[in-house]
């Protein structure tokens, strides 16, 4: 099976460790990963904020750069629902692009999907003594219907403890450029947030998606009380217990 | 100028769809597996009426006992005779030719007493289509106690075949899912705003 | 032709937000009341096997009817008048009102009873009733609460969700007649209150005035959908009935309430069946009013028909799910969206219908978490018409620069080229070098300090995902 990693623009950037622990898990595992390196960004920022004629050269070069893989696996629940829900439809009345984003769409996986789903792993053999929180990130949660797939992971991941998170499914308040242009609504919402990852009690708060991430934790980081760190499930997935 | 009703149709026209894929009619024409006179029940005492069983013969005692503190018992023009025989009280009969004023239905202490057309099981509704054992709407609004009669030969599982059952759609229609309530404080459900605080429902059974 | 009334934001969402944020009692009554409310719907939405087909039915009758929508409303006018309603029609919202006040004014009444209804919140209907010198009473219990109030309402289903029970204990004793001290906030005596300042107005009213949740073409029939039976009271009693509908409301049969009578109640309040549904037809004689009057009401809805993306907001049937779900409603509230249609419903139909003002604003007013499109009955993809709407703003301000349209570009440059995109990573990562030693950044300049004003911002580590794959 030829997998693809796109790693996303943010994690290329930020969040690198992430990017290693989904090529580590893969290879401990046995197989082997391919990392495209003409791939960019998915494009999501500028579509969602109306910018459809600037996302559209992005959407192409993703369909191009990742055309002919069996499988493209992404540690994003967010960019991967912009590739699987909203690139058919932004290739409306494209027939090349349509008939590229068929092709490619379907095969692209969240790393959890790709995991459960594709390759029907649970238990990929990770060790994580602490406590952690789970927060489902919206895009993960009501696009791509990630359902418990991360959670069953993290459930066979050794000694690890998972603390329930109060209104977990509740957005965090992140949503893009929501964050700037309604930034007091955002902040009211990550409050909120903030205070149901506090009242765990947990080392870790766990998501899906690093951009949901950042927002929390650089919300928890403000509050004097808040210890949570913020760790991507994968980098936990990656984790053999030598070092946190 | 145009009218409003040619330029508001002009527009429509205009801008419409071109078409509408077709309807898919794949949802449950009516709830399967359950006892639906069980299930009536179960939900109508979930909205907080008073429901009780009764079979033809003991109809007429029950009605009776529901309505023993009443001050008047108001019957529409169709209801059968028999089932208020043991009433002890007086009966208010409304006739076409000589309605009740609603004043009078307005009083400290009336009941009234109705059939229904249909009833839904797993929603708990009695629905009422105005014929002449339940009469004119107002009948079973103004009064603050209604006693409804449904046989369990009226009762379907689901909305679909309930709706179905009704004879004609263009006759006054009113679905009654427990007595008038409201959700508009905080959001939580309290019973008695307008229509009939108190709502008794007898199932009976034919034979 | 743009839509008029009670649904242009006089100020831009951000900015109404604001104001609303640093009330702590509104929220506190909001969180309340919308959890409430999210537990129940999901219950009684969890019994029904067939939901999801029940709500791809909804949509597709809902998309059917818009186009066959002329067909639908001619055959609509006619069984209407056949029953003995006069039916009339209003391309916007003073010519609704002008209509319904000349009917008032035609009858002797000088006041009327209404039926809690979107349709009039919507043209304004009680404003321009009090300037033809006519009282207008709300019988729904929220309703009548702002009313009295002298507020607005602040959700389509509870226009009275921003106020909790001791709130509306003081605006019952401060402006209710009759009321007395005694009174308490226990949620049953304020109903009773309520019932009974309302009782001589329903018994003596000779005008009520309603919407109405359907209009079925095949029979002319109307359909009301309540709780309290306020509205059996306004639809039953007087002897002239007059019902402003939307144009979109057009069912083809009697036999498609199936579908909505299912989805409907327990999308709204999370209820199997709410208490009272009324249905009529034109005039039956001895049952009812007299004289039934049937408004039919544009206001903006072609212009959303126009739109193919944005017209599946025309499917909506006002049941509120959408608002009870939206973290962003749960914070702000109702009045923060300028419009009577509020939360992520109204933040697609209101800027649709009118194509004005601040509603421009309203498209952003969402996290596009997502949360509405799952919990809507007929399946409106309100974040795809969102990100769709501030597209459509984007592109009509083609021409004018802006400094976010210039970051855009820009980005947009660099990400769709290899080259650009891995030069660009490299300077953010060497750029920040400096300031590693420090952590997390706790403030930049304008317009990131929107974001570090409550977060901090992380730095980029020594190596990109890029610059580690090269080198292993």
């Amino acid at each position: 099976m030829r997998i693809a990693l796109f790693i996303t623009c943010v994690n290329d950037l930020m969040y690198p460790d992430t990017g290693r622990a989904v090529v580590s898990v893969l290879e401990r595992l046995g197989h082997t990963v391919d990392f495209p390196e003409a791939q960019t960004c998915c494009g999501q920022m500028h579509a969602n904020s109306g910018y459809r004629a600037e996302a559209m050269p992005m959407v192409r070069g993703f369909v191009d750069t990742f055309r002919g893989y069996d499988a493209v696996v992404a540690p994003s629940g967010s960019c991967v629902a912009m590739v699987r829900d909203s690139y058919p439809r932004l290739a409306l009345g494209d027939p090349d692009l349509e008939s590229g984003v068929a092709e490619v769409a379907p095969r692209t996986y969240e790393f959890a999907e790709l995991l459960v789903d594709v390759l029907g792993v649970t238990d990929v053999g990770a060790v994580f003594p602490h406590t952690v929180t789970y927060h489902p990130t919206c895009h993960g949660l009501r696009m791509l219907r990630l359902g418990d797939k991360p959670l069953t992971l993290l459930r066979a991941v050794g000694g690890l403890e998972l603390r329930p998170l109060a209104s977990a499914e509740e957005c965090c308040g992140f949503g893009g450029t929501f964050a700037l242009k309604n930034a007091g609504v955002s902040a009211a919402m990550l409050a909120d947030k903030c205070g149901a990852v506090d009242a765990t009690g947990a080392e870790y708060v766990v998501a899906a998606d690093n951009s949901c991430l950042t927002h929390i934790g650089g919300g928890l980081s403000r509050r004097a009380a808040s210890t949570a760190k913020p760790i991507h499930y994968a980098e936990i997935l990656a984790s053999t217990g030598s070092a946190s | 100028m145009s009218s409003a009703r040619t330029e508001i149709l002009a527009r429509v026209r205009a801008h419409r769809p071109a078409s509408a894929p077709p309807v898919p009619r794949d949802y449950l024409p009516d709830v399967p597996g359950i006892d639906v006179v069980e299930v009536l029940v179960d939900r109508l005492a979930d909205y907080r009426a008073g429901v009780h069983r009764a079979s033809a013969a003991t109809l007429p005692g029950v009605l009776a006992g529901l309505v023993a503190t009443s001050s008047t018992v108001v019957a529409p023009p169709g209801l059968p005779a028999e089932w208020l025989a043991e009433v002890a009280g007086p009966v208010l009969r409304d006739f076409p030719g000589a309605p009740i004023s609603v004043a009078d239905l307005d009083r400290p202490g009336v009941t009234v007493v109705t059939g229904a057309a249909v009833a839904i099981a797993v929603t708990g509704t009695l629905i009422l289509d105005a014929a002449p054992d339940q009469g004119r709407r107002v009948l079973s609004l103004v009064p603050d106690h209604h006693v409804c009669v449904i046989w369990t030969d009226q009762i379907s599982g689901g909305v679909p075949a309930a709706l179905a059952r009704l004879a004609d759609p263009s006759r006054p229609i009113t679905l009654i899912s427990g007595p008038s309530a409201t959700s508009d404080i905080e959001l939580n459900r309290v019973e008695g705003v307008h229509g009939p605080r108190r709502l008794d429902v007898v199932v009976a059974a034919r034979s | 032709m743009n839509g008029t009334g009670n649904i242009v934001a006089l100020r831009p969402f951000p900015d109404a937000a604001r104001l609303e944020l640093n009330d702590q009692q509104l929220r506190t009554n909001l969180r309340r009341a919308t959890h409430t409310i999210r537990d129940k719907r999901l219950r009684v939405v969890g019994e029904v096997d067939d939901w999801e087909a029940l709500r791809r039915a909804g949509a597709a009758i809902k998309d059917d009817v818009l186009a066959r929508l002329p067909e639908l409303l001619e055959r609509f006018e006619e069984s209407a008048t056949r029953a003995g309603a006069v039916v009339h029609w209003a391309r916007d919202a003073a010519e609704a009102c002008e209509i319904v006040t000349r009917l008032v004014t035609g009858t002797a009444a000088r006041e009327v009873v209404k039926v809690k209804s979107m349709a009039t919140q919507e043209i304004g209907l009680n404003e321009a009733l009090e300037a033809a010198g006519i009282e207008a009473t709300e019988t729904d219990l929220a309703e009548l609460i702002v009313q009295l109030a002298d507020d607005t309402p602040s959700h389509i289903l509870v226009p009275a969700i921003h106020y909790n029970r001791s709130q509306i204990r003081d605006i019952f004793r401060s402006r209710m007649p009759g009321v007395t001290d005694g009174l308490t906030d226990d949620p049953p005596a304020l109903a009773e209150a309520a019932r009974r300042h309302l009782r001589a107005k329903f018994l003596s009213a000779t005008v009520g005035i309603s919407g109405a949740n359907f209009a079925i073409a095949e029979t002319g029939t109307l359909v009301v959908v309540e709780s309290e039976g306020n509205g059996r009271m306004c639809l039953t009693l007087p002897e002239t009935l007059i019902s402003v509908v939307g144009i979109e409301k057009i069912l083809p049969t009697f036999s498609e309430l199936e579908v909505f009578l299912q989805l409907l109640p327990r999308s709204s309040t999370g209820e199997r069946m709410n208490p009272y549904t009324s249905m009529w037809t034109g005039v039956t004689p001895g049952d009812g009013p007299r004289t039934t009057h049937i408004v039919l009401v544009d206001n903006g809805r072609t212009a959303t028909l126009a739109d193919e993306i944005g017209r599946q907001a025309l499917r909506c049937i006002r049941c509120s799910a959408c608002l009870n779900v939206c973290p962003v409603y749960e914070r702000v509230g109702g009045h923060a969206y300028g419009s009577v249609y509020p939360g992520p419903i109204g933040a697609i139909l209101s800027p649709q219908l009118t194509s004005s003002g601040a509603n421009s604003t309203l498209p952003y007013a969402s996290s596009l978490c997502g949360a509405c499109f799952d919990a809507c009955p007929v399946r409106i993809n309100i974040p795809e018409v969102l990100v769709h709407l501030r597209q459509k703003g984007v592109d009509a301000k083609r021409g004018k620069p802006s400094a976010e349209r210039a970051a855009f570009v820009s980005l947009s440059w660099i990400m769709r080229d290899r080259r650009r995109y891995a030069a660009a990573l490299r300077a953010a990562r060497r750029g920040s070098a400096p300031l590693r030693g420090r952590g997390r950044l706790r403030r930049l300049p304008w317009p990131a300090s929107a974001w570090t004003d409550s977060r901090d911002v992380p730095l980029p580590p020594k190596q990109t995902f890029r610059e580690w794959w090269a080198k292993r």
